[in-house]
């Protein structure tokens, strides 16, 4: 009996920690969020932001991750790199959060990328941007397709089409300036002429003047433009209005319906690489992607009345791969997570399916995008 | 009189380390992050102050004279000159310490300057552009003034967004820190956040004095005449124009030095440092802390920014900056501090006088 | 394309800009005619404008959806000027100037918070988006047309009204002289929210008329009522066929030149020009020197 007593004493205190485990095992995941849900880069961060509080709330209804809750904290940085600084020191000393992920613009990935490597801060950015893992930072990742990848799929279409001379517009803020500098390193080597390279404003309210210079420039086989609405909808119509009747090739930055609307009659047959995400209905069923994306795409469309965006899924895939990490890892652990996510292979996101390692921090490869035109006011598919 | 001069001193030294003390005691020390974050910026506020509330005019340029500091000290610390390693000038400045060279981050051998030049630098710059906006935009009166001052703002964030070596729209990262002197390093590592937090303190409260002489000075009264009557100033012989000038380039240079701070602290700048936006809401600070008051300004104006970088005001940070400015322009005017010490100096004495009325009825 | 066509198209896309910069100058230019208050919210009116409009255009016929946006956006700019400037004329210039920079923000924030970020647009008033009407081998988007057309019809109406009506002639007299308006027995404030009221109006229908080139979404004000305000100022504030004039100057001088130099600075250009007017010839263009004193020293 005394014995009995003394085991169980034993067990009982051999317990108390696994209890004590537990009951730190019930708290809630702590992951943050920066997003310019507001500002000049709004069109990135709300739906960044709906998804992501959209995606945490199916994820903790659906029992969480390691049987705990995920806690989202989502900071608004208007798109101002100072705020995104403050806003990241905040949720790596503060909130001690396991991850963070966004922010949506490269400008402010890029501000904080050392302070993340510095303080062992696990970044999954939803920007695009080249320098963002090039080169690699060991705890910072990003979800978008590779804006190298997007020009190598404009410029092999360019040349099945024997387009060899063209002519670049962007916008002068982050995506436009990213897409621009892919666009003028990679041409020569893929043996095609940049004639003419021009910025102008992203609030600029008509761009006639800048199309008739390229107009005025000999020998322009087709222009290629890097901006988002409203002025990628402008381009499409003041190409039209002025007869610049060659072929348009806009960014994966065209990446809603309503931007195709925007532009109307003028949107016809522009092309543009981007993630499934907008044709989804097109997809095969046996398509890797197509029960993830499909869903997304209702889930995202009911709740919130308004048409999903390649923007979304930027975060959708980022707090995806946080919680596949902790999965995987099988501990809310910042160092195993950020090895776990550096093994994950085949992981369907929206944008792609993902093949992390060492080496690469985006995990997504060419065949992430497709071709996309406009036809009859939907997107579709580019037939070749 | 000098005490009186010397209270808000005292109360600004004493708050500064309440602040921290208090901070420190409750665990929370890294609210002093966004605190001296906030402070840089109130020197920016500071001087508007001067500006506006002691020489009358609005400028809605600040915002650029920021940016204009800040940028030029994060591309003179972060530029690589080493391949002007042979020239003439280059060693010339190597052999003055103003051109360094060291390590960067992926192991490369880099020729930077050193931020001590790039600040002295940037002070240079400032100098010469306000003097050339200034001389000019401060003939023009009320209205016309704005406009040019945001003219010249949004020309200069045109061009940071068009020009590449300036990091157009990503802007600028990796600046390195800066020490300062004596092992005071201007970071924002997390191991030195008190040590900047008074660095940044001292130096507001270094300005505020200085601003709070130069204001008692002849140079403030001339400046406060103009601010009143600016025909009858000029008829009693102040030199009104180069007040005014004089006024406008040492709230430049304000501005600017705050930028060259805050842009080592957060080891960046971007663009949006000198929209228009940025420079309206430095012209709602000062009016929100009272724009001949330059301790309430430095006061309201860190407190607001405080919470803002924090995040309080979540997607209404904006319309809450909007808000302000209306609300206080129609209520209080001059201020809300003002009005509101009245206040409770009238409920004081009101309450004295009513227990003195009790002691004399009984 | 011969260089004489290409030189066309350059003038007619200066054009295209500048007859947006012109009808937002005008509406600058009725309030500041009136009250002497330079609206910087103006740009706030355009896109609340061009934002009702849209919405409204779901269910109603597109005339009767800008006609309700015109009159729903006046009188919001009466009831701005009721709440906000009423009590606020004994004060200074600079209280003034901020003031209305802060109803911009928050006018902003508003349509922010109850539209949301996107892009929206009109449709195109005749025509569609790819149509164009050709001129001597360089073409122009019908909508110019219309926004052109806006512009006369309103210049001409307004040049009426403020010559020929009492109500106008009443206004004027409050611009030049308060106190001698008052003595006369002109109600000022009531005058002040006619002229809010009415400018208020035509800035809807300048946010309608462009919608289709430009687009709406709740930032475009702001740019939008610098580049008016530029035309205003250039033209010589207090006229209205002036600005329409400064603001086509514009528009046309950034399109030569974006022929010259980067579309990067044009915006620069702008500006300069606006900087360098503004120190040589503060009054404008057609303004008279001695009219009032823009000028301190």
């Amino acid at each position: 009996m005394k014995r009995l007593l003394v085991v169980l004493l034993v067990l009982s205190l051999l317990a108390l920690p696994a209890v004590a485990q537990k009951a730190d095992a019930k708290k809630p995941i702590k992951i943050g969020a920066i997003f310019a849900v507001t500002g000049p880069a709004s069109f990135l961060g709300a739906p960044e932001e709906k998804t992501a509080t959209m995606l945490a709330e199916q994820i903790n209804a659906d029992g969480g991750v390691l049987g705990r809750k995920i806690e989202l904290i989502v900071k608004d940085s208007g798109g101002s790199p100072e705020k995104a600084v403050s806003f990241a020191k905040q949720l790596i000393e503060e909130e001690k959060v396991l991850a963070i992920i966004g922010p949506s613009t490269s400008g402010e990935t890029m501000q904080i990328k050392q302070l993340c490597e510095e303080n062992k801060m696990l970044l999954i950015s939803c920007a695009a941007a080249e320098v963002i893992v090039n080169p690699v930072a060991k705890y910072v990742f990003k979800t978008p397709q590779k804006d190298s990848q997007a020009v190598t799929w404009i410029f092999n279409t360019m040349k099945e089409k024997g387009i060899s001379k063209i002519a670049v517009l962007s916008s002068m803020d982050g995506f436009g300036d990213a897409g621009k500098k892919q666009i003028l390193e990679m041409a020569k080597p893929a043996g095609i002429e940049v004639l003419a390279s021009e910025a102008y404003d992203k609030q600029s309210t008509d761009l006639t003047d800048v199309l008739t210079k390229i107009k005025g420039t000999a020998g322009v086989q087709a222009v290629v433009n890097w901006s988002i609405v409203p002025a990628q909808s402008i381009v499409a119509k003041n190409m039209k209005q002025i007869g610049l009747n060659v072929p348009l090739f806009q960014s994966h930055g065209f990446g809603n319906r309503k931007y195709a609307e925007q532009a109307g009659a003028a949107a016809e047959g522009t092309l543009f690489p981007a993630g499934r995400l907008l044709v989804v209905d097109e997809l095969a069923d046996n398509h890797p992607q197509k029960a993830l994306l499909a869903a997304y795409k209702k889930n995202y469309e009911s709740r919130y009345k308004e048409d999903v965006s390649t923007f979304g899924g930027h975060a959708y895939d980022a707090l995806m791969i946080v919680t596949e990490g902790i999965k995987k890892a099988n501990a809310a652990d910042r160092d195993k997570v950020r090895d776990a996510i550096e093994g994950l292979k085949g992981l369907v996101g929206t944008a792609g399916i993902y093949n992390f390692s060492p080496e690469d921090h985006t995990g997504l490869s060419l065949d992430a995008f497709e071709m996309l035109t406009v036809k009859d006011g939907k997107f579709a598919i580019s037939k070749k | 009189m000098l005490l009186k001069r010397l209270f808000p001193v005292i109360g600004f030294a004493a708050l500064a380390i309440a602040v921290q003390l208090g901070a420190g005691a409750l665990g929370k020390e890294f609210y002093l992050t966004q605190l001296t974050m906030a402070i840089y910026y109130a020197i920016v506020v500071m001087g508007l102050c001067l500006l506006m509330g002691f020489a009358g005019q609005v400028s809605l340029g600040h915002g650029a004279f920021f940016a204009i500091g800040g940028y030029t000290s994060a591309v003179l610390t972060t530029s690589d000159f080493s391949r002007f390693q042979d020239s003439l000038w280059a060693a010339a400045l190597k052999r003055i310490h103003v051109l360094i060279p060291k390590a960067d981050l992926y192991g490369g051998q880099v020729l930077t300057t050193t931020p001590w030049a790039a600040f002295v630098a940037a002070m240079l710059l400032t100098f010469l552009i306000a003097c050339l906006i200034g001389y000019p935009a401060l003939r023009l009166k009320g209205h016309y003034l704005a406009m040019a001052t945001l003219g010249f703002c949004l020309i200069v964030n045109k061009i940071v967004l068009g020009t590449a070596w300036l990091g157009a729209a990503d802007g600028i990262s990796g600046v390195p820190e800066w020490n300062l002197a004596g092992g005071l390093v201007i970071s924002g590592r997390s191991a030195v956040r008190v040590q900047n937090y008074y660095a940044a303190c001292a130096l507001a409260l270094f300005l505020l004095i200085l601003l709070a002489n130069l204001v008692h000075s002849r140079v403030g009264r001339a400046l406060q005449a103009i601010h009143d009557r600016e025909t009858a100033a000029g008829a009693i012989g102040i030199n009104t124009a180069r007040y005014k000038l004089n006024a406008f380039v040492l709230s430049a240079l304000l501005a600017a030095a705050a930028g060259v701070f805050l842009t080592h602290y957060t080891a960046g700048i971007g663009p949006s440092e000198a929209s228009a936006l940025k420079s309206v809401r430095y012209v709602a600070l000062a009016a929100a802390g009272g724009m001949s008051n330059p301790w309430g300004a430095a006061l309201v104006s860190t407190a607001i920014n405080f919470l803002s970088l924090r995040g309080w005001f979540g997607t209404y940070d904006n319309a809450v900056f909007g808000a302000v400015l209306i609300l206080i322009i129609s209520i209080a005017p001059q201020g809300p501090l003002k009005p509101l010490g009245l206040w409770i100096r009238r409920l004081l004495s009101g309450a004295r006088s009513a227990a003195g009325g009790e002691h004399a009825a009984s | 394309m011969g260089d004489d066509s290409l030189f066309l198209q350059y003038l007619l896309s200066g054009i295209t800009k500048g007859s947006i910069y012109a009808v937002v100058a005008i509406g600058f230019n009725l309030i500041y005619s009136a009250t002497g208050v330079l609206n910087f919210a103006q740009g706030e009116f355009v896109m609340l404008g061009g934002m009702i409009a849209v919405t409204l255009c779901a269910f109603l016929p597109l005339p009767v959806a800008v006609a309700a946006a015109v009159v729903i956006v006046a009188l919001t700019g009466c009831l701005l000027e009721i709440l906000f400037f009423r009590k606020l004329r004994h004060h200074t210039i600079m209280h003034m100037i901020i003031i209305t920079i802060g109803l911009s923000i928050v006018i902003q924030e508003v349509a922010l918070h109850l539209w949301d970020e996107k892009v929206r647009s009109l449709p195109y008033f005749s025509g569609s988006e790819v149509s164009s009407i050709r001129i001597f081998g360089a073409s122009v988007s019908p909508q110019v047309l219309w926004v052109l057309g806006t512009v006369a019809v309103v210049v001409v109406l307004l040049h009426a009204f403020l010559r020929y009506t009492l109500q106008g002639r009443a206004m004027r007299a409050c611009s030049s002289n308060p106190d001698a308006a008052m003595l006369s027995g002109i109600n000022i404030s009531n005058m002040r929210t006619l002229s809010f009221g009415l400018s208020a109006a035509l800035g809807a229908l300048a946010g309608c008329v462009i919608s289709p080139i430009t687009m709406t979404h709740y930032e475009m004000g702001a740019p939008l009522a610098i580049k008016g305000f530029a035309a205003a100022i250039l033209g010589g504030l207090g006229n209205p066929m002036a600005s329409v004039v400064g603001g086509l100057l514009i528009g046309v001088i950034e399109a030569f030149s974006v022929s010259k130099l980067p579309a990067a600075y044009n915006d620069v250009t702008a500006f300069a020009l606006l900087l360098l007017m503004l120190f040589v010839r503060p009054h404008g263009l057609f303004g008279s020197p001695s009219g009032e004193s823009v000028r301190e020293v």
